[in-house]
C-alpha cells in the first residue's frame, strides 16, 4: 500500500469507530437523555469483544456479545437516569467510571494478546481500481454496514413514525405524553440502542481496528464520540462529516512518523483532542444557533408531572 | 401495576443522612456477587478492605496520605458542581499543577534555599489555575461546553507530562526511565511522622476545608454560585454574574488540583513521573457526590475512600483480587448513591391498574 492509500483507507477505518458510537449517542440524545458513559460502554464492550473473539476465534460472536454487553450498561445509566430521575450528567460520569473499571476486570486476563483481523470484502471491478481500490473498497464489512446505519438512522428519525415519537419525547415529554406516547419506555429504547451501537463500536476498536487489548485503549474516543453530536449539530449528515474529520486527525501520528517529520510525536497524540477543543468553541460560540437544533429537554429528567 | 415517583412537597432530612449508608451497603452487596463470580473470597476481601488498613500505624498514615489530595480537590469540585460547572478535568489541573511546582528543583538542582517549597507551592497552584482558566475561558468566551474541554484539557496534560520526562526533563542519570531527577530535602514537605510518608502538607486540604466550609455556609458568595448552576436566568435577574460562577468554580478547583499535584511531587513522590496522580482528580468527583456536595459530608467521603484505595492495595496481595476491583467498587458507590438520592426529593408509589386514586390525594 502507497502512503496515499494507506490514509485514506486508515482514516475510513478510524473513522468506523467515532461514527458508530456517535451515532447512538445521537439516537439517545435525540430521546433527551445526554448519555455521557459512552466512554465507559465502549470500554467495556471493547473489553468482551476482544475476549469473546479471541476464545471463539469468531468476530462475529465477538460484536453480538459486545453488542449485548453495550446494551446493558447503557441500562444501567437508563435505569438511574431515566426510572430514578438522577442527573444526567453525573449518571453518565458513574456508568463512564464504572465501565472503565469493569473493562480492565474483563481485559485483566487478555492484556497485550491479539486477535487476527476479520479480513476485507472484496467487490470486483471496484476492489481492482488502483489506489481508490485499497483506499475505499477493500474494508471490512463493519465499515461499509456503519454507514449503512448512518443514512438508516437519518432517514428513520426524520421520515418514520418512530423517529417522530424520540423527537418528541426528546423536544416535549409533556406533549409526547398527552399524545400518549409512553415518554420512558421510548428513552429505555433510544438509550439501548445507544449502547448497541457504543458495543459495536468498541468490538471495531478492539477487534478490526486495532485488534488488541489493552486496558484503557478507547483513549477518549468515546468522549469525542460525544463532541461529534454537538459538532454535527445533531444531523447525521454533519456527523458522518466530523467522524471522517476525526477518522483523518487521530492517523497524523503514524503519517508524519512515515514521512519522518519531526514533530514530538506527544503533539501528535494530542491533536484529537486540540482539535476537539477548537472545533467545539467554533461550533459553540453561536449559541443562540446551538440552542436551536439541540432537543429543547436535552438532559432534564421526566416526572410525569406537568410543572417543572 | 405501575411504579412511579412523585414529587415530594418537602424533601426528607431522615433519607438524607441514610442515603450513603444505603449506597454503601448495596456497593458491598454486587462487589460481593462479583467477587464470587471472580472466585475471590469474600470474607478475606472485606477484612482487607475496610479493616486491615486499620491494623498498623504506618497503615494509617498512609490513609491519611490518600485522604489529603481527595478531600483538597473534592471540596473544590463540589463548589463548582453545587453551582452546576462540571470540571472533569480535576486530573489534567492535577499534573499541570505536578508540572509547574516541578519546574523549581529541576531548574535549580542544587539550590538549598529555604524559598525552594514555598515557590513550589505558588507554581503548583498557579499551574492548575492556569489549566483551569482555559476551559472558563472557551466557556465564558465561546460556550464551549466545559465537560468536553476539561476532559480533553486532561488527556493533553498527560501528553505535556510524557514529553518533559521523555525529553527535556528526564534524569540524565537516570538509565533512560520517564522521570526527573529526585527532588532535593528542601523541595519536599517535612515528614509528620518518622518513617512515615505522612507530611505536613496535610494540612492544606484541611485548611481549604476550613474555607469552604466557610464560603459555603457562611457567606454570601456560596448562595451566588449555588444559584448561578440551579436556574442560569434566575441568577442574572438577581444580579449575580453566571460567568463569574465559571471562572470562580473552575478557578478554585484548578487551585486545589494544583496543589494536590504539588503535594504529590514535593512529598510521597519526590520527584516527576508518569504516574504522579493516582487518579485523584477521578475519585475526587466521587468523593464530592458521595459527600452530598457538603464540605462536612466531603470529610467523611474523602476518608472513606482513602480507606478503600488502601484496602484495595492490601486486598491484591491478600485475596488476589485485581486492584480494577476498587474502581468497580468506585462507580457502583457512585451509581447507587444517585439511584437512592431520588427517595430525598421523591416518594415511591406503585399503582395499580384499576384502581385510581382520589383526586388530590397526598398519602
Amino acid at each position: 500500500m502507497t502512503t496515499i492509500e494507506f490514509f485514506l483507507a486508515g482514516t475510513m477505518s478510524a473513522a468506523t469507530v467515532f461514527l458508530l458510537a456517535a451515532l447512538g449517542e445521537l439516537v439517545a440524545e435525540k430521546s433527551g437523555m445526554l448519555n455521557l458513559g459512552v466512554e465507559g460502554m465502549m470500554a467495556v464492550s471493547a473489553a468482551v469483544g476482544f475476549v469473546v473473539t479471541y476464545e471463539t476465534g469468531s468476530h462475529i460472536v465477538g460484536f453480538t456479545v459486545a453488542g449485548i454487553s453495550g446494551v446493558l450498561v447503557s441500562l444501567i445509566y437508563a435505569g438511574v437516569a431515566i426510572t430514578f430521575l438522577a442527573n444526567q450528567v453525573a449518571t453518565g460520569l458513574a456508568v463512564g467510571i464504572l465501565g472503565l473499571g469493569l473493562s480492565a476486570l474483563i481485559g485483566r486476563q487478555h492484556e497485550s494478546l491479539t486477535v487476527e483481523a476479520a479480513g476485507g470484502i472484496y467487490i470486483p471491478i471496484l476492489s481492482d481500481i488502483p489506489l481508490l481500490g485499497p483506499a475505499f473498497f477493500q474494508h471490512n464489512i463493519v465499515v461499509y454496514l456503519t454507514l449503512a446505519i448512518a443514512v438508516a438512522i437519518g432517514y428513520c428519525l426524520k421520515h418514520t413514525r418512530l423517529g417522530l415519537a424520540i423527537r418528541s419525547v426528546g423536544e416535549n415529554p409533556n406533549a409526547a405524553q398527552a399524545l400518549g406516547y409512553s415518554v420512558h419506555l421510548i428513552r429505555y429504547g433510544a438509550v439501548a440502542f445507544g449502547g448497541l451501537l457504543a458495543g459495536f463500536a468498541g468490538a471495531y476498536a478492539s477487534t478490526i481496528y486495532t485488534p488488541l487489548w489493552a486496558d484503557g485503549m478507547i483513549a477518549g474516543r468515546g468522549w469525542i464520540a460525544v463532541a461529534l453530536v454537538v459538532f454535527g449539530t445533531w444531523k447525521t449528515g454533519r456527523i458522518i462529516l466530523g467522524a471522517y474529520l476525526f477518522g483523518m486527525v487521530s492517523l497524523g501520528e503514524l503519517i508524519a512518523q512515515s514521512l519522518g517529520a519531526s514533530i514530538p510525536s506527544q503533539l501528535l497524540s494530542s491533536m484529537p483532542y486540540i482539535v476537539t477543543i477548537v472545533v467545539l468553541a467554533i461550533i459553540s460560540t453561536n449559541a443562540a444557533r446551538l440552542k436551536l437544533h439541540a432537543p429543547f429537554a436535552l438532559g432534564e429528567s421526566f416526572d410525569g408531572s406537568e410543572s417543572k | 401495576m405501575h411504579i412511579k415517583f412523585e414529587r415530594r412537597v418537602e424533601y426528607s432530612r431522615k433519607i438524607l443522612i441514610s442515603v450513603p449508608v444505603i449506597t454503601i451497603a448495596l456497593s458491598i452487596l454486587i462487589s460481593s456477587a462479583l467477587l464470587l463470580i471472580l472466585g475471590k473470597s469474600v470474607p478475606l476481601t472485606m477484612y482487607s478492605f475496610f479493616i486491615a488498613p486499620f491494623e498498623s500505624f504506618y497503615s494509617i498514615t498512609e490513609i491519611f496520605l490518600k485522604f489529603g489530595p481527595l478531600l483538597l480537590i473534592a471540596q473544590a469540585l463540589a463548589i463548582g458542581f453545587r453551582a452546576k460547572v462540571w470540571n472533569i478535568g480535576a486530573e489534567g489541573q492535577m499534573i499541570m499543577g505536578a508540572i509547574a511546582a516541578s519546574a523549581v528543583p529541576v531548574y535549580f538542582v542544587d539550590s538549598t534555599s529555604i524559598f525552594l517549597l514555598p515557590a513550589m507551592l505558588v507554581l503548583g497552584a498557579a499551574g492548575g489555575m492556569g489549566w483551569a482558566a482555559i476551559a472558563a475561558f472557551l466557556r465564558t468566551r465561546f460556550n464551549a461546553n466545559e465537560i468536553l474541554v476539561t476532559l480533553m484539557l486532561t488527556s493533553i496534560a498527560l501528553q505535556v507530562l510524557y514529553y518533559l520526562l521523555l525529553g527535556p526533563w528526564k534524569d540524565p542519570q537516570g538509565f533512560n526511565f520517564p522521570q526527573t531527577v529526585l527532588f532535593q530535602d528542601e523541595a519536599l514537605f517535612s515528614p509528620l511522622f518518622q518513617a512515615t510518608r505522612l507530611n505536613t502538607s496535610v494540612l492544606i486540604p484541611i485548611l481549604f476545608t476550613i474555607g469552604a466550609w466557610v464560603f459555603m455556609e457562611k457567606r454570601f458568595g456560596g448562595f451566588k454560585l449555588q444559584v448561578g448552576g440551579l436556574a442560569p436566568n434566575a441568577a442574572i435577574y438577581a444580579g449575580f454574574s453566571a460567568k463569574g460562577a465559571v471562572w470562580r468554580s473552575l478557578l478554585i478547583a484548578g487551585f486545589a488540583a494544583g496543589l494536590a499535584g504539588m503535594s504529590e511531587v514535593a512529598g510521597p513522590i519526590a520527584q516527576l513521573q508518569r504516574s504522579i496522580t493516582s487518579g485523584y482528580g477521578y475519585s475526587a468527583i466521587i468523593v464530592a457526590y458521595l459527600g452530598a456536595l457538603h464540605p462536612i459530608g466531603i470529610i467523611f467521603a474523602a476518608f472513606f475512600l482513602a480507606v478503600i484505595q488502601i484496602g484495595g492495595d492490601v486486598a491484591l496481595v491478600s485475596a488476589g483480587v485485581p486492584i480494577s476491583a476498587v474502581h468497580v467498587f468506585q462507580g457502583l458507590l457512585l451509581v447507587f448513591y444517585l439511584a437512592t438520592y431520588t427517595f430525598v426529593n421523591y416518594r415511591l408509589r406503585i399503582l395499580r391498574p384499576g384502581k385510581s386514586l382520589p383526586v388530590g390525594a397526598t398519602s
